[in-house]
C-alpha cells in the first residue's frame, strides 16, 4: 500500500476517482453504461469523448514543459486550424441540394494541421533562434492568432453542413468514440516515441539534465523546434476535433482558455512546470480530471452564474490534495505524534 | 610587525555539516593595517571560515574576540551578516553583488539612505545619498560618476564600487572572497590601490585567492587551512611560495615512484588534438597544448589556474577568443559541443551532479546518450543494442549497480564517474578528456579509475587528465602541462615527479 502511495500516478488516479464516486453518490446512474445503436453510450464516454481534445493538446504540452518551455498559443492555434479546415471544407451546398466540400476533406484536414505546425515551428523559432522567454514567445501568437483567425473568417462564425466532416467529432469507431481513438493512438504513439527513438531520448535528458546534455553533444535547438512544431500540430488535431464536434468554427472562441486548462492537466499529472522528469499518463488523467470536473458541475446542477467559482474551489480542493507538502502538513495535524512513534 | 594592534581572533572556531567536519579548532588573527592571506585547496574550510566570521553560519565550538581601541577585546557571538557589519566586519563576495538597476551611490548607501526630516515630507534625501557616495569615493581616491547605473559598469569597477560599499559603515575588518578571480591584470592592480589605501587607514583585511603572486604581492601574513584544519599562520617573507604549496596539499615534496610500460605514439606523428594560441579573455592566456595518440597528458595547477578551463576551451563548452585546434593533424571546425563530439572527442565534466549525469534516467540511457547523440536523430540505437553495450561497458569498467536500469542518481560517485567515462568509450573517442575524475570517488575506486585511464592511453586512445591531485597526475602522465595564474608555466616528462611540479606551480623553476 504505502509503495502504491508513492507511485508517481497514484495521486492523480485518486483524485480521479474520488470525482467520480462522488458523481456516482449524486447520481446512482452516473456509472452506467449502455449499449445503443452499436455505440457505448454513457456519462464516462461523454466525458472521455469531451476530454480528447484537451488530451490531446495537453500531450503536446507536456513534451514542451518536459524541456523547460511553455507553450500559451495552443487555445489560438486551435482557433486557427478550426478556421482553415472550415473555411477549405466550405458551408455550401452543391446543385442536389446535398451538403457538398469546396475541396476533398483529405486537403482540408492537411492544410489546417499543416498550418498548425507551422505555428508550432513559428514559436519554436522565436525561442531557439531570437532566444526569446517561452511565455512572451507564445504569447505574441496567443493573441494575434485569434486574430489571424478571425481575420479569416471577416468575424463570422462558419458553420459546415458537409456530414462526413462531422466524424471526428461526433463519429464512432467500434463502439467508441473516434476522438477517443485519436487521443489514444496519439498517447500510444507518444509513450512509444519517447521511450524508443533518439528524439524521445534527447527530450528526456535535456529534461532531465540540460547541461548535461549539452555536454554529451545533444543538439538542443533542433530538438526544442521539433518539440514546439508538434506542439502546434497536436493543438490543430484537438481544434479539428472540436470544430467537427460543434458543426461549425468560431474564430473567437474555439479553443478558448485551452492553455490553461492543458497546462493545468499537465500539472495534475505530476510533471513540474519547472521540467524535468515528465509523466504523459499523468497529463492524460489530469485531462480526465478536469472534464470530469466540468461534467460534475453540470450534473450537480450548478447554475451556470456559480459555474466558474465552483470549479475554482474544485480545482484549488483537487491542488491542495496533490500537493505532498499540504498531504504532510494535514498528517501533522491528524496525527501529531507520528512523528516520534 | 607583531607591535601592530590585534583587531578580530578567533580560537578553536569548529564547525560540522552532515557528514563533513568543515572547521575543526582553527584559528585566525588579524591585525589593523595588514593584509593577511587565507589559503587552501578546495575543502579546505575556507568559505566555511568566512561564513563564521560574517555571522552567516554560527560555529559549533570556539570564540570571537573583537578589540576595540579601548578595551581588552570582547567575545562576541556572530549570528547574521547585518549584526556582524554594525560590530565592523564586512566582506566582499567573488561575483560583486551590486543591484544592477540602481545608481552608484544608490547601491553604496543601500540600507542606510539618509532621510529627510519630516517637516520636509520624510523619505530619501537624494542629493545627501549622492554627496555620501562622493565622499566616501573620494576618501577611498576612486573617481566615479555616482549617478551612473551599477549594472553598466566594468566588473573592476563594481568590485571597486562594492569594497567601498563593505566599509562605508565603518568597517574595521574587511573580508575579499577571491575578489580578482573575474578581473584582468590592470583591473586586479586598481583593486589593490584601493585595498593598500585601505591598509593604510587602518583595516584589517582578509584576503583569500588562488593567485600565489598576488599573496606575495600584497599580504603581510598568511593563514593555511588544510581539511578543516589550521597548518599554520605565517609571515610571507619566511614561507616561500613552494613552501606554501606544499603547506596548502600537505605533502612533503618527495620523489616520485612511477613507471608504466607504454610507448605513446612517436613524438613525429602528429597529435590527436592540438591547440595552437588557445585563449579566452579573463579566463585563459593564450597557450598550445598538444596531445599524441596512446599519450596520457596530464594538466596539473591550483584551483584557478585555468585547469577546467583548458579543458572547457578545448572541448567548446565555452567559446574561445583565438586559437586553431587541429584534429591527428588537420585543421578543423570546432564550435560546439556537438561538433566536438563528432570529431571523436569527448570529455568527463569536473561537477559530475550538473554536467555529467542525467539523474532519473536509467544507466543504459546515460551510457548511449553521447554516441546517440553522433549518431543524429534518424539512426536510433534500438533497446537491444542498448542493452547489450550498456551491458558490456558496465562489465568492462566494473560499474556496480543493481541493474543497467536503475536510475543513475541512485549509483555511487564512483560508480557514476565510471558510468560517465563509459557513456564517452561507448563513442571510442580519438582524445578523452577528463576533468578531476576522481574527485569525490573513493580510494579504491580512484585507483580503478586510474588503471582504467592508463588502459585506454595503451589501447591508442589520447588522454588529457586533469586532476587537483598533483600526486595522481604525476603517478599516470606521459608528459605535465602545468598551468599557473591562467597561463602555461611550462611542460615536464612525466617522470619529473612531483617535486618539480610543485616547483613549476610556484614559479621558481
Amino acid at each position: 500500500m504505502k509503495r502504491l502511495a508513492q507511485h508517481a500516478l497514484f495521486w492523480p488516479s485518486a483524485t480521479l476517482v474520488l470525482l467520480l464516486l462522488v458523481n456516482a453518490v449524486f447520481n446512482p446512474s452516473f456509472l452506467a453504461l449502455t449499449w445503443r445503436d452499436g455505440h457505448l453510450f454513457g456519462n464516462l464516454i461523454d466525458i472521455l469523448n469531451r476530454a480528447a481534445p484537451l488530451m490531446i493538446v495537453s500531450l503536446g504540452m507536456t513534451l514542451v514543459i518536459a524541456i523547460r518551455g511553455l507553450d500559451i498559443s495552443v487555445g489560438a492555434v486551435v482557433a486557427i486550424a478550426a478556421t482553415v479546415a472550415a473555411l477549405l471544407v466550405g458551408g455550401g451546398f452543391s446543385a442536389d441540394g446535398a451538403a457538398a466540400s469546396e475541396h476533398p476533406l483529405w486537403m482540408a484536414l492537411g492544410a489546417a494541421l499543416l498550418i498548425a505546425a507551422a505555428c508550432g515551428l513559428w514559436n519554436g523559432l522565436l525561442v531557439v533562434k531570437a532566444g526569446m522567454q517561452p511565455i512572451v514567445a507564445t504569447l505574441i501568437l496567443m493573441v494575434a492568432g485569434r486574430g489571424v483567425a478571425q481575420l479569416l473568417t471577416d468575424g463570422q462564425i462558419i458553420t459546415v453542413y458537409y456530414a462526413p466532416y462531422y466524424v471526428l467529432g461526433s463519429g464512432f469507431l467500434l463502439g467508441l468514440p473516434v476522438a477517443l481513438w485519436i487521443a489514444a493512438l496519439l498517447w500510444v504513439a507518444l509513450q512509444l516515441f519517447t521511450t524508443r527513438t533518439a528524439l524521445g531520448l534527447f527530450i528526456r535528458a535535456i529534461g532531465g539534465n540540460p547541461e548535461a546534455a549539452r555536454v554529451a553533444g545533444v543538439r538542443a535547438s533542433g530538438i526544442a523546434l521539433c518539440v514546439y512544431t508538434f506542439c502546434g500540430f497536436s493543438a490543430g488535431v484537438a481544434g479539428l476535433i472540436i470544430s467537427s464536434n460543434v458543426k461549425s468554427a468560431d474564430a473567437n472562441s474555439a479553443g478558448q482558455l485551452l492553455e490553461l486548462d492543458a497546462i493545468l492537466a499537465v500539472t495534475l499529472g505530476g510533471t513540474a512546470l519547472t521540467g524535468g522528469r515528465f509523466s504523459l499518463a499523468g497529463t492524460v488523467l489530469g485531462a480526465l480530471i478536469i472534464q470530469t470536473l466540468t461534467s460534475t458541475i453540470y450534473s450537480l446542477g450548478v447554475p451556470p452564474e456559480v459555474t466558474l467559482v465552483v470549479k475554482a474551489a474544485l480545482v484549488f480542493a483537487v491542488m491542495l490534495l496533490q500537493s505532498a507538502e499540504f498531504r504532510a502538513l494535514v498528517m501533522r495535524v491528524v496525527r501529531p505524534r507520528a512523528g516520534t512513534a | 610587525m607583531n607591535d601592530r594592534a590585534i583587531v578580530l581572533e578567533a580560537r578553536g572556531i569548529s564547525r560540522a555539516f552532515p557528514g563533513v567536519q568543515a572547521l575543526a579548532g582553527v584559528d585566525l588573527t588579524l591585525r589593523a593595517g595588514e593584509v593577511h592571506a587565507l589559503m587552501g585547496q578546495n575543502g579546505a574550510g575556507k568559505s566555511t571560515l568566512i561564513k563564521v566570521l560574517t555571522g552567516l553560519c554560527p560555529p559549533d565550538a570556539g570564540e570571537i574576540k573583537l578589540f576595540d581601541r579601548s578595551n581588552g577585546g570582547q567575545v562576541i557571538a556572530l549570528h547574521s551578516p547585518q549584526q556582524a557589519q554594525r560590530l565592523g566586519i564586512s566582506a566582499v563576495h567573488q561575483e560583486s553583488h551590486l543591484l544592477p538597476n540602481l545608481s552608484v551611490a544608490e547601491n553604496i548607501c543601500a540600507g542606510r539612505y539618509p532621510r529627510r526630516p519630516w517637516p520636509r515630507g520624510g523619505g530619501i534625501d537624494w542629493p545627501e545619498t549622492r554627496r555620501r557616495a562622493r565622499e566616501l569615493l573620494g576618501k577611498l581616491g576612486i573617481d566615479l560618476d555616482v549617478t551612473q547605473l551599477a549594472g553598466g559598469m566594468p566588473a573592476a569597477v563594481q568590485q571597486l564600487a562594492a569594497v567601498a560599499r563593505a566599509v562605508a559603515g565603518d568597517a574595521r575588518v574587511l573580508i575579499l572572497d577571491e575578489p580578482t578571480s573575474s578581473l584582468d591584470a590592470d583591473e586586479v592592480q586598481a583593486l589593490f590601490r584601493l585595498i593598500r589605501t585601505l591598509r593604510d587607514q587602518g583595516v584589517a583585511i582578509l584576503f583569500v585567492t588562488h593567485f600565489l603572486d598576488q599573496v606575495y604581492e600584497i599580504c603581510q601574513r598568511i593563514t593555511v587551512l588544510r581539511n578543516g584544519r589550521l597548518v599554520g599562520e605565517y609571515a610571507c617573507d619566511q614561507l616561500d611560495a613552494r613552501g606554501l604549496v606544499a603547506a596548502m596539499v600537505g605533502r612533503e615534496v618527495a620523489e616520485a615512484h612511477k613507471s608504466h610500460a607504454h610507448a605513446p605514439a612517436a613524438a613525429t606523428a602528429p597529435a590527436a588534438l592540438a591547440a595552437r594560441n588557445l585563449s579566452r579573455r579573463g579566463v585563459l592566456k593564450p597557450m598550445d597544448v598538444q596531445v599524441r595518440r596512446g599519450e596520457v597528458l596530464g594538466i596539473a595547477g591550483l584551483l584557478g589556474s585555468g585547469r577546467t578551463e583548458l579543458a572547457r576551451l578545448l572541448f567548446a563548452l565555452d567559446r574561445r577568443d583565438s586559437g586553431g585546434i587541429d584534429v591527428d593533424g588537420r585543421p578543423v571546425r570546432l564550435e560546439n559541443p556537438g561538433d566536438a563530439l563528432r570529431l571523436g572527442l569527448g570529455f568527463c565534466p569536473e561537477d559530475r551532479k550538473q554536467d555529467g549525469i542525467v539523474a532519473e534516467l536509467p544507466v543504459r540511457e546515460n551510457i548511449v546518450l553521447a554516441l546517440q547523440a553522433r549518431m543524429g536523430l534518424a539512426k536510433f540505437l534500438t533497446r537491444a543494442q542498448q542493452r547489450a553495450l550498456a551491458e558490456k561497458l558496465v562489465a568492462a569498467l566494473g560499474i556496480k549497480t543493481a541493474s543497467i536500469e536503475t536510475p543513475i542518481g541512485q549509483l555511487s560517485g564512483g560508480n557514476q564517474q565510471k558510468a560517465i567515462i563509459a557513456r564517452w568509450l561507448a563513442t571510442d573517442p580519438r582524445v578523452l578528456i577528463l576533468d578531476e575524475p576522481t574527485r569525490g570517488v573513493d580510494v579504491a575506486a580512484k585507483q580503478e579509475l586510474m588503471n582504467e585511464i592508463l588502459k585506454l592511453a595503451a589501447g591508442g586512445t589520447a588522454v588529457l587528465f586533469i586532476s587537483a591531485e598533483i600526486e595522481e597526475v604525476v603517478r599516470v602522465s606521459d608528459r605535465i602541462v602545468v598551468l599557473r595564474d591562467r597561463a602555461k608555466a611550462g611542460e615536464l616528462p612525466g617522470e619529473a615527479g612531483e617535486d618539480a611540479v610543485y616547483s613549476m606551480i610556484a614559479g621558481d623553476a
